[in-house]
């Protein structure tokens, strides 16, 4: 490593030599570039040392290589001017002529006023409004876009369609069964827990049956939709837009809204009810294993008493629950995703947005739908 | 200095999987020159450009930078040599979420400065040197035009004021007089700060113009080294087509001027 030494540092240095005439001479020689004075701050320090001493005379014609950074450090130290008994070479003199004719512009610093808050509240409820409008937009044309659909039947997005049921739908089947079954099982061990206080074991199924058919089947799926695909949907439109695919699609005259709205939502609209069905036959199974082992339930007896606990409704119920979700996450990523500006920071924040909003929304339907359908459906 | 060669390849050779991109490429470049790196799309000119900055590893050869091997270095050596060398990406490569300022600030806040006066004054001094106003340093990377993101990205890759600049395509996607300005600007902090120089490009002006040196990539291989007239009388086809079409001879007759000056710069 000996070479990076002579062919990348050739050190800088200082050395102050008393005169005969009782005077300092401060002499510097080497490379004096910003990289080598970093990594050698008593030199800075020596030289506002030096300044402190009124040392008479600066000799500088021994430097080898001198950057401009190094020279702006060299005359703020030296009080923002060159010392009266300077020897340089003239190549060198030129860097310190640069800094006494600089006019620096005033750097903008944000104070703290009413106006600052008038202005970020305004501006946030700008934002707010705009938001809602475009989302309303993007419900508008995907109306219209049905409607010519039903007209042409010839320009369905039969391709896209199919793609995104596999990427959301068909990739989704494994996550969404191992969660339904962990949650089933951890759903009936905790329920048989307080069951056999009461001696009530065979009302598990009843339990298990409604709340995972009607609730936490449809609603699991959804959370895990929103999550795994509704950001990649954000993230996949707001791409487009950086690389400019948006444009070029524009362009060629193909609407965004019938190539890449209505297909995630069309197929979002399909998949998460059949993804939910899905979840919950997975979280029954695992309800099923768990009260064979806790509580002496057999496979046969679950399944015999299932269709007694829990009315046909509730299934139809938790479907019609799961296309609704599956539309609010598929329009909520695609109007996060035609917000993304082109830059990383704007990516990061709206793909958050979209699956915070995403996740807020399917739980507010959840709770409607729990409004609405309160009579309905229970054994 | 002990090495008089800022960059020297040593029998690169480079494939993806089946496809062969470099074969035995040796070349050996002495500091203070600026070198053209030109070949046809895709023959794996900005392949090698990464491979020099070390964002690449060839898989057979040997790649010393300032006399140092990229093979043996340790990381700490490495960022030291990485200070030495600035590298302008073909799209600027700007950090999108910071402003101007910030972004050519970006490598002087990396090595610790503090000094807010400091910074402030060798940024504004970068600025005005790649010749762009004061109040565009408050802009955002997104609201810059191209020939402007190049220039943000060169005063970056200049604060530091590297002994070795790596250009991809400097000027692609540039007007004419942005990108003789672009020429004329690095011609002339080349004779102040007499730092090395490797562009890969596909503009014969600047061949003309600025390289002192020129390599051509054809054929997997480095077919032509040396100045522009050695290149010139090299027989390979690759090197007849590129140089010697109707295009390039204009380019290359129109010369009375900056001739004199490539031969003052050729020494």
């Amino acid at each position: 490593m000996g070479d990076i030494n002579n062919s990348l540092k050739n050190q800088p240095l200082l050395e102050t030599i008393k005169q005969d005439d009782g005077l300092f001479q401060i002499r510097l020689s080497g490379d004096w570039t910003l990289n080598n004075l970093v990594a050698m701050p008593e030199l800075i320090k020596g030289i506002k040392q030096s300044v402190n001493n009124n040392s008479s005379k600066w000799d500088l014609s021994s430097i080898n290589i001198l950057d401009t950074a190094s020279a702006l450090l060299l005359w703020q130290a030296w009080g923002q001017k060159t010392p009266a008994n300077l020897d340089i070479k003239p190549e060198h003199l030129r860097l310190f002529a640069l800094w006494p004719k600089q006019a620096l512009p005033d750097m903008e610093t944000p104070g703290f006023s009413v106006q600052s808050i008038l202005t970020y509240l305004s501006g946030e409820l700008t934002s707010a409004t705009s938001q809602l409008l475009t989302f309303i937009t993007i419900l508008g044309q995907l109306l219209l876009d049905t409607g010519h659909l039903l007209r042409y039947p010839r320009d369905v997005p039969w391709s896209e369609i199919s793609i995104t049921i596999y990427d959301a739908g068909v990739r989704a089947l494994g996550i969404t069964a191992l969660v339904g079954f962990l949650i089933g099982i951890v759903l009936s061990y905790l329920s048989a827990l307080q069951l056999k206080l009461f001696g009530a074991e065979i009302y598990i199924i009843d339990i298990l049956g409604l709340s995972v058919i009607r609730e936490l089947g449809p609603l699991l799926a959804a959370i895990l939709v929103a999550g795994r695909s509704g950001s990649a949907m954000t993230a996949q439109i707001g791409i487009m837009r950086v690389t400019e695919e948006l444009d070029a699609l524009s362009a060629m005259g193909i609407s965004h809204s019938l190539r890449l709205v209505l297909p995630k939502v069309i197929a979002l609209t399909v998949s998460l009810p059949l993804l939910s069905v899905w979840t919950s036959v997975a979280a029954l199974i695992g309800g099923m294993f768990s009260a064979q082992n806790t509580l002496d339930i057999s496979y046969q007896q679950f399944l015999l008493k299932l269709p007694d606990a829990v009315p046909l409704l509730n299934v139809f119920i938790g479907l019609g629950k799961s296309a609704v979700f599956g539309l609010m996450i598929a329009l909520i990523a695609c109007h996060f995703g035609f917000r993304i500006k082109p830059n990383t920071e704007s990516l990061g924040n709206e793909t958050t947005n979209s699956v915070v909003a995403a996740i807020t929304v399917v739980i507010m339907v959840d709770a409607v739908f729990a409004i609405l359908f309160m009579d309905v459906g229970m054994p | 200095m002990s090495e008089p060669f800022a960059i020297r390849l040593e029998h690169i050779w480079t494939s993806f999987g089946d496809k062969v991109v470099h074969k035995d490429i040796s070349l050996a470049l002495p500091k203070g020159e600026i070198l053209g790196l030109v070949g046809a799309s895709g023959c794996g000119k900005t392949v090698l450009l990464r491979e020099i900055i070390g964002l690449q590893i060839p898989n057979k050869g040997e790649i010393f930078v300032m006399g140092e091997s990229l093979k043996t270095l340790s990381s700490s050596h490495g960022k030291r040599l990485r200070n030495h060398c600035g590298v302008l990406f073909q799209k600027g490569a700007l950090f999108s979420v910071l402003n101007v300022f910030e972004n050519i600030a970006f490598p002087l806040r990396e090595l610790g400065i503090k000094d807010e006066e400091f910074i402030k004054r060798l940024v504004f001094m970068n600025l005005e040197n790649v010749g762009l106003l004061a109040k565009d340093a408050w802009l955002k990377p997104a609201d810059l035009s191209g020939g402007m993101t190049k220039r943000v990205a060169l005063a970056r890759t200049l604060i530091l004021e590297p002994s070795l600049l790596l250009l991809d395509e400097p000027t692609s996607g540039l007007d004419p007089i942005s990108s003789q300005d672009f020429v004329d600007l690095l011609s002339s902090l080349h004779r102040d700060l007499k730092f090395t120089v490797i562009l890969v490009t596909h503009d014969l002006d600047i061949l003309r113009d600025l390289c002192t040196q020129i390599a051509v990539l054809a054929d997997q291989q480095l077919v032509a080294f040396g100045t522009l007239a050695n290149v010139l009388a090299c027989k390979h086809p690759f090197v007849q087509r590129y140089f010697h079409n109707q295009r390039a001879q204009r380019v290359f007759s129109y010369q009375a001027q900056p001739r004199t000056q490539q031969g003052q710069l050729n020494g």
